[in-house]
């Protein structure tokens, strides 16, 4: 889709491929530029799966909108279809290469950010097909489900099973926020619907230039896990049982006030959370500082 | 970090030391990676083969915890090939005299033996970090804990300071540091002996400030480190604790004692989202929300403040952790209020914490900033010591090779290191509750072939790993990824709890617990019939 006009150039050029030189004059949407695209437009969804109306890019696909742009609405080219079964196998995401465009970004973003070299070109010609080595479910390549080539598709070659009929494309809000995992602090879109995380969607705004690990990209799921905390708890004969909150920081507050009163400030100590927000951090060692007496604080910095 | 994260594709000879980058901190590997693809040279020094082995120019297998020796006998190169920057020593260090009569005991050849690196591939990439135009160090936790993790950190820091790689883009000392935010609670003071801002407790002045700024009395005496609140605790010193938001039942050295030290308390809070194997101790627990429901900031290794926004609303009772503990402030009698929650929590920081004097959730909208930033027009630093250092020069520190405080013997011939992969995080807390279980869901304790020939142990078996403070069991993935002598575990797993066996012996200045060494020895209990486990990854 990159072609583009140089005057006194015979043939069109790959804008991607060709370096500038001192005088060229480049059209980007000239004529012939037009033409060219419409049909490899028309070339490409010869040999896709169009069923748009319930995939989940319709409406965030760059090849529906690249045949918007230039009205592309058929294809004159009816021949042969290669069906592919779509891969499921692995825990994240699936594999569809029925709608895949075969541009390539996620063989050169997973060769050139992550290093694993999964993702090829198989084949020539007209059966031509982006793939990992032997075609194996990618648990058997050097895979590290960093989720890059997920966020770089452009259409729905390879999707977060997450995402799968949890939503349309612009019924999904997207919040930017930062991961909750190791110290780079990537910033990572989280998908939402209906006060759900669906999903995360890359964002380059941070130090990661949009990059992602396993962890960012599909490790959020915990936030939704049946295992959370709903309620305050407190110990009584040796079981947890659910108390309103101000049962419980009533009876915290008095147990402290007791303790405080008997021994000082010294018999206190408080652990704060690397995974606790500044804001957070900052209130729990004042609230250990001024009003438990005690500099006893800590957390697993060390750790 | 004195530098920021992209800065690595700006260097010329990049050192890892002590870091699994590309499991830890996978994003800063996919860097380290692409600068060697854009021709930059690589040193990896690390006992285990790790993934950015594969692109490193040069390999320094040294032994664990030999780190000082390796680092003197790089600088003695340096020195002795007349490699480093006159003219920054000159200027900007101090101690530079006993710090060339410390390094010049340090010959390849003694380091050589000390570490197990041979003498001629110490002197390969001493020329190659001495010579670099701009040179940085990237190291983590393998440099850090260690019972002479300061004296280490230090004698990279001399490193750096000896050929002049401080104060420019691309240069630097760079600490990775593993937890979303615990650069920011360190900033935020919750440590023993620092208020916000790294101002000292100990200081009258500042305390007299913060007891003006809080309107409250504050107290004198430095306070305790997590491990001395775990021998406190045994001894009936400490009484209550509050935990919010930490796991030490699985993630502090030597778990028995930290378990026997928190059933000695007369009371204990833990505040928490999920009912960790710590909260399941306490006599109440409060809950919390998730990163995704809450508004406030968190800051990276390279000092970037950036937003935390919430994205869901919480389903059920549970609160941010900044409302509970002013709702608990208020119920001790105290007037805390902060109707404008997080974002009114950062104007009260800003105005006491110098580093992030121009820090607003509303500057930080456009994008997060790396402090120091003192006031509201303050760009932010990238970046550190560009026109001098905190102390005002730079201070060479000469240390000395000091062996591990428990190394292997007869009794327990096995050497331990412990740490984190990719699939993982820290006790497995939010990792473990997500879809990546299904990539990984035990331990695989590593150990080379060699050991497991002579043990008679196949990979996927079990066996019992135990140490003189504990025994756990796990299986075995057979790799040469760890050294022979040597085995592997991560603390991902409660039915692994691999930190009973890790030693509670600290570095004297800083309290780190030497969790990267042990020694530790093997059964295996069903010799031959070990169950075969179906299917499971190798690390990457």
């Amino acid at each position: 889709m990159c072609v583009v006009e140089v005057k006194g150039a015979r043939k069109l050029m790959a804008a991607c491929a060709t370096p500038v030189s001192d005088g060229m004059e480049v059209l980007t949407e000239s004529d012939r530029v037009i033409n060219a695209r419409r049909e490899i437009l028309r070339l490409l969804i010869a040999n896709h799966d169009l069923r748009c109306l319930t995939c989940e890019r319709n409406g965030d696909c760059r090849l529906q909108d690249y045949c918007y742009r230039y009205k592309v609405e058929d294809t004159p080219y009816k021949g042969e279809v290669i069906e592919y079964p779509i891969d499921t196998n692995n825990p994240f995401f699936i594999r569809d290469y029925s709608k895949c465009i075969r541009c390539g970004k996620c063989v050169t973003v997973c060769a050139e950010i992550n290093g694993a070299y999964v993702y090829d070109f198989m084949h020539r010609g007209f059966e031509t097909k982006v793939t990992s080595a032997y075609d194996d479910t990618l648990q058997e390549t050097t895979c590290t489900f960093c989720g890059m080539c997920v966020n770089v598709c452009p259409v729905a070659a390879l999707v977060e099973k997450s995402t799968l009929w949890a939503g349309r494309p612009w019924e999904i809000k997207k919040v930017t926020t930062t991961c909750p995992y190791c110290g780079v602090g990537c910033q990572l879109k989280l998908k939402v619907k209906d006060n759900r995380i669906i999903g995360v969607a890359a964002d380059r705004s941070g130090p990661n230039l949009g990059d992602l690990c396993s962890k960012g990209q599909f490790g959020w799921d915990y936030v939704h896990s049946p295992d959370r905390l709903t309620d305050p708890l407190v110990k009584r004969n040796g079981k947890f049982i659910k108390v309103s909150w101000d049962e419980a920081l009533n009876y915290v507050a008095a147990r402290f006030k007791d303790i405080l009163n008997e021994w000082g400030g010294r018999a206190f100590a408080g652990l704060s959370s690397a995974k606790c927000t500044n804001e957070e951090n900052y209130l729990f060692q004042k609230f250990m500082r001024s009003i438990l007496q005690t500099n006893n604080i800590d957390h697993c910095a060390r750790l | 970090m004195t530098n920021s994260i992209n800065e690595i594709l700006e260097t010329d000879v990049i050192l890892v030391i002590g870091s699994n980058t590309t499991e830890a901190h996978p994003v800063t590997g996919y860097r380290i990676r692409q600068a060697v693809q854009n021709g930059k040279k690589l040193i990896v020094a690390d006992p285990r083969k790790i993934e950015l082995v594969k692109y490193a120019d040069l390999w320094l297998r040294h032994r664990p915890g030999t780190d000082i020796a390796l680092l003197n006998g790089l600088a003695h190169v340096i020195l002795r090939d007349d490699l480093w920057d006159k003219q920054f020593v000159a200027e900007r260090s101090e101690g530079f005299e006993e710090f060339k009569k410390t390094v010049a005991k340090y010959t390849p050849e003694r380091v050589a033996e000390i570490t197990g690196v041979e003498a001629g591939l110490i002197e390969q990439a001493a020329r190659m970090y001495g010579k670099a135009e701009k040179a940085t160090i990237i190291y983590a936790m393998g440099i850090t804990q260690h019972a002479s993790g300061t004296h280490n950190v230090m004698a990279v820091a001399n490193l750096a300071i000896l050929t002049g790689n401080v104060g420019r883009p691309g240069t630097g000392v760079d600490p990775l540091r593993g937890q979303n935010n615990v650069q920011g609670a360190c900033d935020m003071g919750c440590l023993p002996n620092y208020y916000p801002s790294y101002q000292p407790v100990d200081d009258p002045h500042v305390q007299s400030n913060f007891e003006r700024f809080w309107q409250a009395k504050l107290p004198q005496e430095v306070g305790l480190t997590v491990t001395e609140m775990t021998d406190a605790a045994r001894q009936g010193k400490i009484k209550c604790m509050y935990i919010m938001g930490e796991n030490p039942v699985l993630s502090d050295p030597d778990g028995n004692r930290v378990v026997e030290a928190l059933q000695a308390l007369e009371f204990l809070v833990v505040q928490d989202i999920f009912l960790t194997e710590t909260a399941q101790l306490a006599e109440v627990v409060l809950p919390a929300v998730t990163f995704a429901e809450k508004n406030g900031t968190f800051t990276n290794t390279e000092r970037r403040i950036q937003l935390v926004r919430k994205a869901i609303d919480t389903t059920s009772s549970a609160k941010p952790d900044w409302q509970i503990i002013i709702e608990l402030a208020q119920k001790m009698g105290h007037f805390w209020q902060y109707p404008g929650g997080p974002e009114q929590i950062m104007e009260e920081i800003a105005r006491c914490a110098p580093l992030y004097g121009g820090i607003s959730h509303h500057r930080l909208e456009k994008g997060g900033i790396h402090w120091p930033c003192p006031t509201p027009g303050h760009p932010g630093t990238a970046y550190l010591h560009a026109d001098g250092f905190a102390r005002g020069k730079g201070k060479f520190h000469s240390v000395e090779h000091v062996p591990p405080a428990e190394e292997p013997d007869e009794e327990y011939p096995l050497l331990l290191i412990t740490g984190r992969m990719l699939y993982h995080f820290h006790t497995g807390t939010m990792s473990r509750r997500s879809h990546l279980e299904e990539l990984r869901s035990e331990e695989l304790a590593m150990m080379h072939p060699q050991d497991a020939e002579a043990y008679g142990i196949k990979d996927k078996d079990r066996i019992v790993v135990e140490s003189r403070r504990g025994k756990v069991t796990t299986r075995v993935q057979v790799t040469d990824f760890v050294p022979p002598g040597s085995i592997f575990m991560t603390f991902h797993f409660k039915e692994t709890p691999t930190n009973v066996l890790t030693i509670a012996s600290t570095d004297p200045i800083c309290k780190i617990p030497e969790l990267k060494v042990c020694a530790v020895k093997i059964r295996v209990p069903f010799p031959g019939q070990a169950r075969r486990h179906p299917e499971s990854f190798s690390c990457h």
